[in-house]
């Protein structure tokens, strides 16, 4: 029987060789993500079930990455939550500050999700992973409190959508362009409850940070999952892996709910504008909108070669007087590389600002709130009212090309207009 | 479970910021979080809200965050239960997971703010009593309810673990 990477991949962890779109399964996870907004409920209610001990103290992963380094009082204390319960439990992938980072660009970097795998976090960006050949999914905390409990999750098998993109990205154009140009082409519902699956010879080109930045926003488009087949460049990003892995593909004859086929070969680089991620526009067709603020990093955009991209349009250049550049680097690892390859000094140089690794300003947590009436071009992912602070303040969202060349000019611009 | 009450109408994409913005998100208490409901998207809104008051919307509720203090956000403002035309993903598993009473219904568009509804959640039917209109929805699958009557999630775990 033909089936889908999804349809595989929940099936195995059932024992079986496939499931059908539609079925109620339970499965055995393979991890457990939790962060410092999520876990402190699951925590609670693990409590509260009367349990004494996780089904399995390495298959459970605590980040406290959104509020922290802890940004007020109840946020130093979700955190110190996270991590009592840790040491209670004997948790060994707890990240303090210091080892933390944003939880979806730390995991595959640590290596802690590997293709095959099915995972579940507290978290919907968990679909991330999905960029390994894995499936991903984001849940709720009584999940994952019930996951702490026995290793299981209910899933509804999703139908897949599969995305070809075929001929040949011009220059400046990435894998958020990509993703932001099919959430506009089929709207915040147009994957609701599916798997998507992106694929074709542009995703074969696509390096694994750029894989993860469209996987991060399949949930952007309503999905279950994001998943893309792993290949030579996923083998080389998780070898040496530390633990077996399977890699699953999809078979040709596999149904799938839908297939979109893309040429993107004339695409422009691509911005989101206020109030949904689907209201995209080529950035030409932007003229004219100023910015007070710029931020680039996030779960979507802050890995070392989004840093790279910024920092060669920003060198030697400065921020537009009166605008606000904040630039934070995922993990911590990722921190290191930038300090050493000078891209932190670019940064400094052009008068912009470096952070610690935190979630922060993507939700508007903290570092970088906006203001009532203040506009932001961000490499992050949502862009809803209220979203990064004022309900009366505007978000939009694209690629870091686009956002540092629009934190030179102060406005919405292309990166063709500055290099 | 007979719900009954009054109606108010939100739109499609209604997203958890909108529900419960994250600033607020340092509370895991219900009746906190429900002081702050749709407060970005609907001042005054709470000020209107009596219990067993109902939410209808159209398609996509609860869409971004994983966020499960968005349904909480909405039990805790004295909400009762919510009709949409569809749910986001996380938010459908998060408030089967809590227990808020939610129905999906095709029809949402031919109901009205103020509008008064009775719901019937077992046999997943809805009454307008002031459009005198009734509405019959899919039930849940048979192991959705269990969870939902078995008190939720967790208690559905512990009474079938050995």
């Amino acid at each position: 029987m033909p089936y889908t990477i999804a349809e595989k991949i929940l099936g195995a962890h059932t024992g079986k060789e496939g499931v059908r779109p539609g079925e109620f399964i339970e499965a055995k996870i393979d991890l457990a993500l939790g962060n410092d907004i999520t876990a402190p409920i699951a925590i609670a209610e693990f409590r509260k079930s009367g349990a004494k001990k996780v089904f399995d103290k390495n298959k459970i992963v605590l980040v406290p990455d959104h509020f922290a380094p802890a940004k007020d009082l109840r946020s130093a204390n979700q955190c110190k939550v996270l991590a009592e319960f840790a040491r209670e439990q004997k948790i060994k992938n707890y990240f303090e500050v210091g080892c933390m980072g944003i939880e979806h660009a730390l995991l595959p970097e640590q290596k802690l999700v590997l293709p095959g795998d099915l995972i579940i976090g507290a978290d919907s960006h968990t679909c991330t992973y999905g960029a390994l050949g894995s499936y991903a999914t984001g849940v709720g905390s009584t999940d994952l409190a019930r996951a702490f409990i026995d290793g299981k999750c209910w899933f509804k098998v999703p139908a897949s959508i599969k995305f070809v993109y075929k001929g040949k990205l011009r220059k400046w154009v990435s894998g958020k362009d990509l993703i932001l140009y099919t959430i506009g082409n089929i709207g915040v519902d147009g994957a609701l409850y599916k798997a998507m699956e992106f694929s074709g010879p542009v995703i074969g080109r696509l390096s694994m940070d750029e894989r993860f930045t469209m996987s991060n926003m399949a949930i952007e488009a309503g999905a279950r999952a994001g998943i893309i087949e792993a290949d030579e460049i996923t083998l080389k990003y998780v070898r040496p892996a530390p633990r077996k892995f399977k890699i699953y593909k999809s078979d040709s004859q596999a149904h799938y709910e839908k297939i979109y086929e893309y040429d993107v070969s004339h695409l422009e680089p691509q911005v989101a504008c206020p109030h949904l991620p689907s209201n995209v526009k080529p950035v030409g067709e932007l003229k004219n909108i100023k910015l007070e603020q710029v931020v680039i990093g996030s779960c979507t955009n802050g890995r070392i070669s989004d840093l790279r991209i910024a920092a060669k349009i920003l060198k030697g250049k400065k921020v537009s007087s009166g605008l606000r550049l904040i630039v934070i680097p995922a993990t911590q690892k990722i921190y290191l590389e930038a300090v050493k390859e000078g891209l932190v000094e670019t940064f400094v140089k052009a008068g912009g600002v470096f952070s610690t690794p935190t979630c922060g300003p993507c939700l508007g947590g903290h570092m970088g709130i906006l203001t009532e009436g203040e506009r932001c071009l961000a490499t992050t992912n949502r862009n809803f009212i209220g979203r990064m602070g004022s309900p009366a303040s505007e978000v939009y969202l694209s690629s870091p090309a686009v956002a540092a060349a629009s934190a030179i000019t102060g406005r919405i611009t292309g990166p063709d207009k500055i290099l | 479970m007979i719900i009954k009450g009054k109606v108010h109408k939100f739109g499609s994409d209604i997203n958890t910021d909108d529900i419960i913005a994250a600033k607020y998100l340092v509370s895991t208490d219900a009746r906190e979080l429900g002081s702050h409901c749709m407060e970005n998207i609907a001042p005054g809104f709470l000020q209107k809200v009596k219990p067993g008051d109902i939410i209808v919307a159209g398609k996509n509720f609860g869409c971004g965050s994983s966020r499960e203090h968005a349904p909480l956000a909405i039990k805790g403002s004295g909400i009762s239960a919510v009709l949409a035309k569809s749910f986001a993903g996380i938010f459908f598993r998060n408030a089967i997971n809590i227990g808020l009473p939610f129905l999906e219904l095709e029809n949402a568009d031919e109901i009205s703010e103020g509008d008064e509804l009775v719901i019937d959640l077992s046999a997943g039917s809805v009454k307008n009593l002031t459009r005198n209109k009734n509405y019959a929805t899919q039930p849940f699958p048979g192991f959705l309810q269990d969870i939902v009557t078995e008190g939720g999630l967790i208690n559905y775990v512990k009474k079938r673990k050995v």
